[in-house]
């Protein structure tokens, strides 16, 4: 009975309640970083790991904070957690840190976290929060990563810094520009919203 | 002269919602109606000119002189959501008609990215306490401009018919796209350094 509910709860973030394309949280950097492959692998790793550390701090924590200041609370916590973030990727990838700029301080305020926070952690055990932090971390991660595929590909002929379309492809520099990513985001959305509706009048 | 350049820079060239993608939760989602655009980007320029040199003074006067920086992230967000507290409850005491205009989206501003975000681009760039203020007024002005422009937009758009799958996020962020393509005409003019 428990694994299956944890089961569940570690399923549900990754499809039917996906905090990106579902929930439309998070988008800021869901844009800004998806330029490039190798960025958006580091700022997914950085997402996951705040997402789920500070749901099963805040978890612990649950039967003690005043629910005046509760947000105040979650706040510092999850301010924490990016600092750690923050200095270790200062401290062995400098040149990544420097290139991320702000939008490793923005996971603060990424509203994916205070979201799973506030609608999960806050009524649930610890490790039932751990695995739903960790689960909305990477529905976040995938659906980054997809994007960051479509727009270095096109936009550079690239992955990961490596190029894989040859001399004849014309880069549509577009692609790795603003516009760019809010249209793959917005066809992404598109296509995925359209399929769940066509499910749901099959049922 | 600096100034003005930084300014009108992080109105259009540099606009931190279309370039940098800041604040786009509350762009998406409170971006209906022309009013309530109107109401809560004129709160954002209100916080982002007053929160960015308030940040500066913080960052500069005291968390350098202890050799604190690494814990800018958290005094930056308390600075913000106190002050924001502060201004909420002042318009309350003595202003009874801005607080019914702007007092509601006080507290949606605290977690809007792009307070934080220009604050840390303040920090980055090295801005002295003037420019930083310039830039922060810039990018609230910035950022208002484009919300008000979405809402005008999909005001229009209410009566077109519109693939069910594309409905709110999906056309929001299409027209974002446009918005953006727009912008980019201005890139050149000026440099946001």
């Amino acid at each position: 009975m428990a694994k299956s509910k944890l089961r569940k709860t570690f399923l549900e973030p990754l499809g039917k309640n996906n905090p990106v394309f579902v929930q439309i949280l998070g988008i800021c950097s869901t844009l800004a970083v998806t330029n490039k492959v190798q960025n958006t692998v580091v700022m997914t790793l950085g997402v996951t790991f705040t997402t789920a550390l500070s749901a099963w701090t805040i978890s612990l924590m649950r039967n003690h904070i005043p629910s005046r200041i509760r947000m105040m609370v979650e706040t510092m916590v999850i301010a924490a957690f990016v600092i750690i973030v923050d200095i270790v990727l200062k401290a062995y990838y400098p040149e990544m840190w420097k290139q991320l700029g702000p939008y490793v301080g923005l996971i603060i305020t990424n509203c994916i976290i205070m979201g799973r926070v506030e609608a999960f952690a806050l009524n649930n055990k610890p490790l039932p929060s751990l695995v739903d932090g960790f689960a909305s971390g990477l529905g976040y991660t995938y659906v980054l990563l997809s994007i960051a595929v479509v727009r270095e590909l096109l936009g550079s002929g690239s992955i990961w810094g490596i190029r894989i379309l040859g001399s004849w492809w014309t880069n549509w520099s577009i692609m790795i520009m603003p516009p760019g990513g809010f249209f793959v985001l917005a066809i992404i959305i598109w296509v995925i919203r359209e399929t769940i509706m066509k499910e749901e009048s099959h049922a | 002269m600096h100034n003005f350049a930084i300014f009108f820079a992080s109105i259009f060239t540099g606009n931190i919602l279309l370039t940098n993608y800041l604040g786009m939760c509350s762009f998406l989602s409170v971006s209906k109606e022309l009013k309530t655009s109107l109401g809560l980007g004129a709160a954002v320029v209100f916080v982002m000119a007053t929160t960015t040199p308030l940040n500066w003074m913080v960052y500069e006067w005291v968390l350098i002189p202890f050799g604190l920086e690494y814990l800018r992230f958290i005094v930056f967000i308390i600075v913000i959501a106190a002050f924001v507290q502060l201004t909420e409850m002042a318009l309350e005491r003595y202003s009874e008609g801005l607080y019914q205009a702007l007092g509601i989206f006080l507290p949606l501003i605290t977690v809007n990215c792009a307070i934080l975000g220009a604050s840390l681009f303040m920090v980055i760039r090295e801005y002295t306490l003037s420019t930083s203020f310039f830039f922060g007024l810039g990018s609230g002005i910035g950022w208002a401009l484009a919300i008000v422009a979405m809402a005008g937009i999909r005001q229009k758009l209410k009566n077109a018919k519109i693939p069910p799958g594309l409905e709110g996020p999906g056309l929001t962020l299409v027209i974002a796209g446009f918005m953006a393509m727009a912008f980019m005409g201005f890139s050149g003019m000026i440099a946001l350094t």
